[in-house]
């Protein structure tokens, strides 16, 4: 229950990989000869089927090694090259680091960057978003899907006010692709990045949509061969790359289908565990992908409770799974509590999670939480009806 | 991250788990941390004529290494003077369990639970309280 951090690669995918790192093994840059041809061929037949599934031209698709890399090359290469017309960046506190860090890298040099906080539900305020907007503001970056908490943003009236202004609009769709419905000849979005192993393709490879009309220009981050326009140097990873494309193409073929199971499965979840005391939902449930749950379970501590249940994998909201003991900071964003945020957990369902496997963890979860709870003296004042709020704990 | 075995049976089957009434005369009672910082220990000892620590109890709300660290402690008090209680130090804990190095403040809190509670005993029998620093325990 983890697919927000990866997916499998879809046996059809694998598949699909395989002849190219064995018999087509040509170099797609090789014009010279019928392997290099055939890999060419392959690459061209996967950009057409990423381009599809957002309904852009496949000339507007530039490979990378993931959505990382489209986030630095779409944040610093726009920067970069449009800096002549202002040096001011807006995004929200509840970006994907690989977005959050970049525009803080080009804070040291030089650029001034907002960094706007959400809704409680999670969600940008378009009052607030015009409100941050200055007359040096060149570029706005704004994901799609929210990875924590599964939030959905309003990327098409986004996308309006940025254009109307002039200003470079990148949006982060990592986590959307095949979850909801992307399409570029509608949406006013310049730069969008994709990743292949957030929907069942492999690891290494993503893609940056940059539009053509209205054309948009971006400073190259790899230099080299001049490959991918000169945008992206470096030799395509054929297989990779196929196997982006067949993953977006079975995304696209079957995500109406596959949404409605799975939103079937995450209210079966929700029901299961909302029978419980005291459990509260992180984000907005309406502007929502069905494939993410994130609850916290107050009184119970995160990382304890993904203790319990080590065989079933989620994530924890309670960082206190990496070095440090920080709370998540987009939980935080949303004005939640530290207790609240300790206490959170991330479910994140996907093409080959089950009913059964569902049950199981409503299951699961109901008698872990119940046992620490009973070790939880938090839970024992609370029960005594005492208000922890007017505790003066010895570390404040 | 792996965990040891004594951290892993600790958390799985916690030793002594439960409340003494706080109002007793023989009992003291320690809470220590803050829900915002991810960790709260309660630590009880049940203190005979004797000054011998005869039980002692523990509720926990953190993660599993400040579950097992406060198991642990309400096994080693037991059977001890209160100023004998007072000789564990959390590097003995940290030690026991092989804290790995992000997890030294749950044995830091632990240590501060027993002093905590001692001080609360001490305190209902006409001994002067000593406060505990909050300092090392919490990044707020």
């Amino acid at each position: 229950m983890d697919y927000s951090a990866t997916t499998p690669v879809d046996p059809r995918v694998a598949s699909m990989m395989i002849p190219y790192l064995t018999e087509k093994f040509g170099n797609p840059a090789s014009r010279s000869h019928a392997f290099g041809w055939e890999a060419d061929a392959a690459v061209e037949l996967a950009r057409e089927q990423v381009a599809a599934l957002v309904n852009a031209d496949p000339k507007e698709i530039v490979w990378t090694s993931g959505a990382t890399e489209s986030n630095n090359l779409a944040i610093k290469g726009a920067a970069h090259f449009y800096q002549g017309k202002g040096k001011h960046i807006i995004t929200m506190r509840i970006e994907h680091k690989a977005v959050l860090d970049t525009v803080r890298e080009l804070e040291r040099e030089g650029f001034s960057a907002t960094y706007l906080d959400p809704e409680p539900n999670g969600l940008l305020d378009m009052g607030k978003f015009k409100a941050a907007l200055r007359p040096d503001t060149v570029l706005v970056s704004i994901m799609l899907v929210n990875n924590e908490i599964g939030v959905i943003q309003d990327i098409a009236a986004i996308g309006e006010v940025c254009r109307d202004k002039g200003i470079l609009f990148h949006v982060d769709a990592a986590q959307a692709t095949g979850k909801v419905a992307i399409d570029l000849q509608q949406l006013k979005v310049d730069m969008m990045s994709f990743s292949a192993h957030k929907t069942y393709g492999p690891k290494g490879i993503g893609a940056l949509y940059v539009r053509r009309k209205p054309r948009v220009r971006l400073e190259a981050q790899m230099h080299g061969g001049g490959h991918e326009r000169g945008m992206r140097s470096g030799t395509l990873p054929t297989h990779q790359i196929v196997g982006m494309g067949e993953a977006f193409r079975i995304a696209q073929a079957e995500m109406a289908q596959e949404n409605e199971r799975i939103r079937m499965l995450r209210d079966r979840l929700l029901n299961g565990l909302m029978t419980m005391e005291e459990v509260h939902i992180n984000g907005d449930m309406e502007q929502r992908v069905p494939h993410n749950l994130n609850i916290s379970f107050n009184f119970v501590e995160g990382e304890s409770l993904m203790m319990a249940v080590k065989d079933v994998a989620v994530s924890s909201g309670s960082a206190c799974t990496s070095a440090s003991l920080e709370p998540s900071y987009v939980l935080r964003a949303l004005g939640r509590s530290d207790e609240l945020a300790h206490s959170s957990i991330r479910f994140s369902i996907g093409r080959f999670t089950t009913i059964e496997e569902v049950d199981y963890v409503i299951e699961l979860m109901k008698n872990k939480i119940g046992k620490l709870r009973e070790l939880s003296p938090l839970w024992e004042m609370y029960k005594d009806g005492i208000d922890l709020n007017s505790v003066k704990w010895a570390a404040h | 991250m792996a965990y040891s075995e004594k951290l892993l049976d600790h958390y799985e089957h916690p030793r002594n788990v439960g409340s003494m009434d706080k109002d007793a005369a023989e009992v003291g009672t320690g809470m220590v941390g803050a829900p915002a910082c991810g960790d709260v220990m309660k630590l009880q000892i049940k203190v005979g004529k004797d000054g011998v620590i005869e039980d002692a109890k523990f509720k926990t709300y953190g993660c599993g290494s400040a579950i097992a660290s406060s198991s642990l402690v309400t096994e080693w008090v037991k059977g001890k003077t209160v100023d004998q209680a007072l000789e564990i130090k959390n590097t003995q804990i940290a030690e026991e369990l092989a804290l790995p190095p992000v997890k030294i403040h749950c044995s830091i809190l632990a240590e501060d639970a027993i002093k905590a509670a001692v001080a609360d005993y001490k305190s209902k029998h006409g001994a002067v309280v000593e406060t505990l620093a909050c300092g090392e325990n919490c990044k707020e």
